[in-house]
């Protein structure tokens, strides 16, 4: 038995570059099967001699290989790895098989073989183009419920795997002077002149092996080597010079604004049993002095009937399967062209002992030297002709041939058929970077026209034709000086035609694939047209022509062909669409890459985390920070944690970790000059060691943001935020200081993250901290209710606040935070005999409720006045500036009918309310009901022994004491309006 | 006498041939101040504030970036005098102490510019970002101050609540760096 057979029958001894003795086992549908080492999937199932791969999109039709590269439309799989790696749509021509590959079909029910979906293909006739929209118009709703979700089913390709990818996905930025796309001829030869320059040189190819069309054509002498050696030794030269990076496997997918290229290299989607630390893919988000495009062209199909058959394929993916591969495609293998470069597969085919019964070619006077060669290689040579159809389902059986103006029709059996529709350059990339592009009408394509970057495209991609030229040109675009390279053979880039083939017919019932895809046939486009789509964009959206993942690399010219001859207008006239990224589909996961699990996003935790956490805590996000939300004891639920919390606060003293305030230390002889612009208090005539809270407007009237700030020195104040507000308040200072007020002698710091700070408060809160502060007289006389003063406590620096977010005589003690838990234990053992209990923050919240201090973002939106918020007290009457001065005075916000804040109080004391629920002055009214004003804060307070509420209502103030209502789905709640401190409204706890 | 063989440490921290650690305590403070007090403030620092972006100036142990126009990163021991030895400058200034609002994170091996361009868009290399060079910039979804300290060796100083991530992250991206 001959090492052949092991890998495939169709393996030809001594043809292709793989070890026969490298052999790799995998399963496609369940079926063991053996390749060798470097197939990819397709060459693999192709030197099985299986063709018939996966079902088609709309009509379930059998299919098969089309290419050999990325741009595969039909031989879509399913790969899995484990239960939770698995790939849908993934294209056989790319995937490379490892041992123990496991491959399944898509879009195929029970088997592949026998589809029930099948039936589509049958009742095609009732499926037009444009079917959907027009049959499923009524009833509306149900596009929505049924149509919609039925039709994904029915249609769609592979399954979306169930479970999270356990996968990883890495990211590298990279700059370089120069990014070459594309490592065929024009790639390397441009890499080669470019890294002689000493330029940083970035070159990547999608295949995990340069070369490009180098790897199948056969006949190429490039500097007296084979095109395939030349290749190889230019890519090991350019991997040992240290100013080049050689990505292979690596596909630049989108081209972005000031040369920004996204690439993916595909790691370890090729290995058996990748290592634990190797990702799977990397994302390289690189920017490029210059990007040099070397992209190539893409091989057109001809368009004629059943030329979706599995087996019918491009030329130059036989000749790939051929060369590289060692797989012969069949044993009788047919040709359909016209232009010459399926000649050259044709010839290789033959050389390698694979009958090839006729070369049929639409054109009627082909070059002689190729038709010659074959000739006399004993292949029959058609010109003027057609294949009219191709014949057999899961496998081509034969092509129909006819002249071109109609006569004899003959049949040929075969059991492949290749074709070539000529060549497209690959214009993507270019496209993508804004580029446009230009029509060239000798050649029927679209070539670069008008660049938008520092980009430059060479070779196939330019439409420059021949080896020697793309060498030349792209040697000069990559600006070395060193000698040229002299090469022979090579692939003519030009000839072909666009459109439907004679074969295709006006036939209304004839399938000439347009696009694979998207089961898009000519008929089709040509429907599209006769509908009123006289654009390509509407005949594209129309038919979905090209909206498929593969975007139309084989389809666009075609479908762009059909709808202008339809239209009888010039090409140019009917358009191009634009490319879009991504080139080829790419993963979520490599665009997500570290952005997963801990590193999505930041999590914030304070300097005693550990400490909460440690003592049972539940957290509470707030933004990205982590804050104790309650600490519930034995037995406890949420509500009688938060209870006795704040139950312990009014009666002893509570701790609180305060650390996720924003604080912003503000310096300079003006500081104080620029706190009054910012705020609406007055702040020259605060007093060193004094706090006082402060209200931030925007331009607007409304308030930004609140907080208590201290004046640590005629020059230096201590400015708090909300947690939420810290950066956006910095940012709105910073602006104001930089744009209104550059005159200003001040600075802006954040230390937010400088100081932990520890709340403590309540009546003992003095007696638990006054034995552990240092150099700090605490007294009512010296240190009463809103003053800062600095000392030490437990032997670390502090910036000791006495202020209050509860009502209850407290401080904020601020430490330089990596003392916090230290100081934070201390504390706490202190306290603890005192009754010192930790609170989180919804005590917090419950706490200062019941003082009616407001929380900016809860009890306001954004359209709250200090006047609507009963802050009027905090504005300075005498100050003459500051942000929000003269929105304050605009009409609307002076006039009646704001809504005000007020506190609400349920006539049953045990309802609570819904924080947002709408408030009505007549709950008699129909629906919809006026609605006058919303619920912002509701708690149960225990130290009420009732519920509380604050609320913004029309016109709040004139209506104290009045009766309003809450409709809700259960009933109407009665509410009375009252001022907004439920608790010691004298307030005479705070000076305790 | 039997020679001794000197044990050496390995890091726990060891991805591939680049490590991840923390840095030690430091002083740090962040200057602000107009150019015209650049020449006083040098002075009582001991060192010339960089004025160029990108760069840094070092004296001893002590460390003075350029983060902005008119303003400095300054990095120092852990038992530094620096917030007073500026104040001998007797000119107008502003002088916070952030020794505890930052961390500092040391990259350091062959591949270390690989690891911070995981998450840090900028051109690393010694063309662009020579050795002293720092900027203030983005690493992943944090705001970071980059040092290059050595060819193949940085220093990233992130706020506290963020070092968490930036450890994570470059310990995650140290694992590619070495594949």
């Amino acid at each position: 038995m001959s090492t052949s057979i092991h890998s495939g029958s169709n393996r030809i001894a001594g043809a292709g570059r793989l070890t026969p003795a490298k052999t790799v086992r995998f399963t496609f549908d369940g079926q063991n099967l053996t390749g060798l080492e470097g197939d990819t999937l397709a060459s693999a199932l192709l030197a099985n001699g299986i063709h018939l791969v996966g079902r088609s999109f709309k009509y379930h039709r059998p299919r098969g290989i089309l290419s050999a590269g990325s741009e595969e439309p039909n031989a879509l799989v399913d790969i899995e790895r484990d239960k939770s790696r698995k790939q849908p749509n993934v294209r056989a021509t790319v995937q490379e098989i490892y041992d123990g590959l496991k491959v399944k079909s898509q879009n195929r029910w029970p088997s592949l073989t026998f589809d029930v979906g099948a039936v589509n293909d049958v009742f095609s006739p009732m499926l037009p183009a444009g079917f959907y929209y027009k049959t499923f118009m009524w009833p509306k709703f149900a596009w929505k419920t049924i149509y919609e979700p039925k039709i994904r089913a029915a249609a769609g390709l592979g399954v979306v795997p169930g479970e999270p990818d356990t996968d990883r996905y890495t990211n590298r930025f990279a700059h370089c002077d120069v990014l070459i796309v594309g490592a065929g001829a024009a790639g390397l030869a441009a890499a080669l002149s470019a890294a002689s320059t000493g330029a940083k040189v970035i070159l990547c190819d999608e295949q995990p092996e340069a070369g490009g069309a180098l790897r199948y054509e056969s006949d190429v002498t490039i500097d007296g080597v084979s095109g395939h050696e030349w290749a190889a030794a230019t890519v090991a030269k350019l991997r040992a010079m240290d100013n080049v990076t050689v990505l292979s496997r690596t596909t630049a997918f989108g081209y972005y604004a000031q040369n920004f290229v996204g690439l993916v290299e595909r790691i370890s989607d090729h290995l058996s049993n990748p290592g634990s630390d190797m990702p799977r893919e990397r994302l390289w988000q690189v920017r490029a002095k210059k990007v040099i495009l070397a992209t190539g062209a893409i091989e057109r199909h001809m368009v004629f009937a059943n030329n979706d058959r599995p087996g019918v394929m491009l030329a130059s993916a036989a000749r790939m399967f051929l060369n590289q591969y060692g797989v012969a495609i069949g044993r009788k293998v047919g040709v359909y062209t016209s232009n010459d470069s399926a000649y050259a597969a044709a010839i290789d085919l033959k050389r390698a002992g694979v009958d090839v019964p006729v070369i049929v070619d639409t054109r009627d006077d082909p070059s002689s030297a190729v038709v010659n060669e074959a000739r006399s290689l004993g292949i029959e040579v058609l010109t003027g002709h057609a294949v009219y159809s191709a014949g057999g389902k899961r496998r081509v059986s034969s092509m129909s041939i006819q002249p071109n103006r109609g006569g004899n029709e003959r049949k040929v059996a075969i059991d492949a058929l290749i074709m070539s529709g000529g060549w497209t350059p690959s214009v993507h990339l270019f496209s993508q970077s804004r580029g446009k592009v230009a029509w060239d009408a000798e050649n029927e394509r679209f070539l670069p026209g008008t660049y938008a970057q520092d980009c430059v495209s060479v070779g196939a991609c330019n439409g420059t034709d021949g080896l020697q030229a793309t060498l030349d040109e792209a040697f000069a675009v990559g600006g070395g000086n060193a000698k040229s390279i002299s090469a022979t053979g090579g692939t003519d880039w030009v000839g072909g035609m666009i459109g439907s083939a004679p074969g295709a017919g006006a036939d209304t019932t004839v399938k000439a694939f347009v696009d694979f895809q998207n089961d898009v046939t000519a008929k089709d486009v040509r429907l599209a047209v006769r509908e009123g789509m006289h654009s390509i964009e509407h005949v594209k959206r129309f038919t979905t022509n090209g909206m498929a993942t593969d975007q139309g690399k084989t389809s666009n010219l075609h479908g762009l062909a059909i709808a202008a001859e339809a239209l009888n207008r010039p090409i140019p006239a009917v358009g191009l669409t634009t490319f879009r990224a991504p080139f080829t589909p790419v993963t979520f996961g490599a665009i997500v890459n570290h952005a997963r699990h801990d590193l999505f996003d930041p999590t914030r935790c304070t300097p005693m985390h550990a400490w909460h956490a440690a003592h049972g805590a539940a957290f509470e996000d707030v933004g990205q920070w982590k804050r104790a939300w309650y600490y519930p004891q034995a037995g406890e639920d949420m509500h009688a944690a938060v209870n006795r919390e704040c139950v312990a606060v009014r009666n002893q003293a509570g701790i609180f970790d305060a650390s996720t305030l924003g604080k912003i230390e503000v310096v300079g002889p003006d500081a104080a000059k620029f706190l009054e612009l910012l705020y609406t208090n007055p702040w020259e005539k605060l007093g060193v060691g004094r706090c006082r809270y402060g209200i931030m407007l925007r331009e607007d009237g409304f308030i930004y943001d609140d907080g208590v700030v201290g004046r640590l020195a005629e020059d230096r104040f201590h400015v708090t935020t909300t947690t939420g507000g810290a950066p956006r308040v910095m940012h709105h200072m910073e602006d104001y200081l930089q744009t209104e007020f550059p005159h200003l002698n001040v600075w802006l710091t954040s230390t937010t993250e400088q100081w932990a700070v520890i709340a403590v408060q309540g009546p003992k809160a003095r007696e638990i901290i006054a034995p552990l502060v240092e150099g700090i007289d605490m007294s009512n006389e010296a240190m009463p209710h809103m003053s800062v003063r600095e000392g030490k406590i437990c032997g670390v620096p502090t910036r000791l606040f006495r202020m209050s977010f509860t009502g209850e005589a407290g401080y904020e003690i601020n430490v330089p935070a990596d003392y916090g838990q230290a100081v934070w234990e201390a504390v706490y053992a202190s306290g603890r005999p005192l009754g010192l209990t930790p609170y989180g923050t919804e005590a917090m919240h419950i706490l200062r409720a019941e003082k009616g201090y407001i929380i900016v973002g809860q009890d306001t939106d954004g359209t709250v006045t200090p006047q609507d918020a009963g802050l009027t007290w905090a504005i300075g009457k005498n100050k003459t500036d500051y942000v929000g001065i003269r929105g304050l005075l605009r009409r609307d916000l002076v006039a009646d009918g704001r809504k005000q804040l007020v506190g609400l109080k349920t006539v049953d004391p045990k309802i609570v309310l819904e924080e947002g629920a709408q408030i009505v002055a007549n709950p008699n009214q129909p629906v919809p009901m006026t609605m006058i004003g919303h619920v912002t804060s509701s708690y149960w307070s225990e130290n009420c022994g009732r519920s509380i509420a604050m609320a913004l209502v029309i016109d709040g103030t004139k209506r104290l004491g009045e009766t309003l209502y809450v409709p809700m789905p259960n009933g109407v709640i009665e509410v009375e309006v009252t001022g907004t401190v439920f608790f010691d409204e004298k307030g005479e706890r705070l000076n305790g | 006498m039997v020679e001794m063989i000197q044990a050496t440490r390995l890091h726990p921290l060891q991805a591939g041939s680049v490590s991840v650690a923390l840095a030690d305590n430091a002083t740090r403070v962040s200057l602000r101040a107009r150019s015209d007090a650049i020449p006083a403030l040098s002075k009582a620092l001991g060192l010339n504030l960089p004025v160029k972006p990108k760069s840094t100036v070092a004296n001893g142990s002590r460390t003075a970036m350029w983060i902005g126009p008119d303003e400095w990163l300054i990095i120092d021991g852990a038992d530094s005098s620096l917030v007073a030895d500026l104040a001998k400058g007797q000119v107008l200034h502003s002088a916070v102490d952030i020794s505890h609002r930052n961390v500092g994170i040391i990259v350091s091996g062959k591949g270390a510019d690989r690891v911070v361009n995981g998450g840090c868009p900028q051109d690393l290399s010694l063309k662009a970002f020579p050795v002293g060079a720092a900027s203030r910039t983005v690493f992943g979804k944090i705001e970071i101050v980059l040092l290059r300290t050595s060819e193949n060796s940085f220093r990233i100083e992130c706020w506290r609540s963020f070092s968490t991530y930036a450890y994570g992250f470059l310990q995650e991206s140290a694992r590619d760096a070495a594949v």
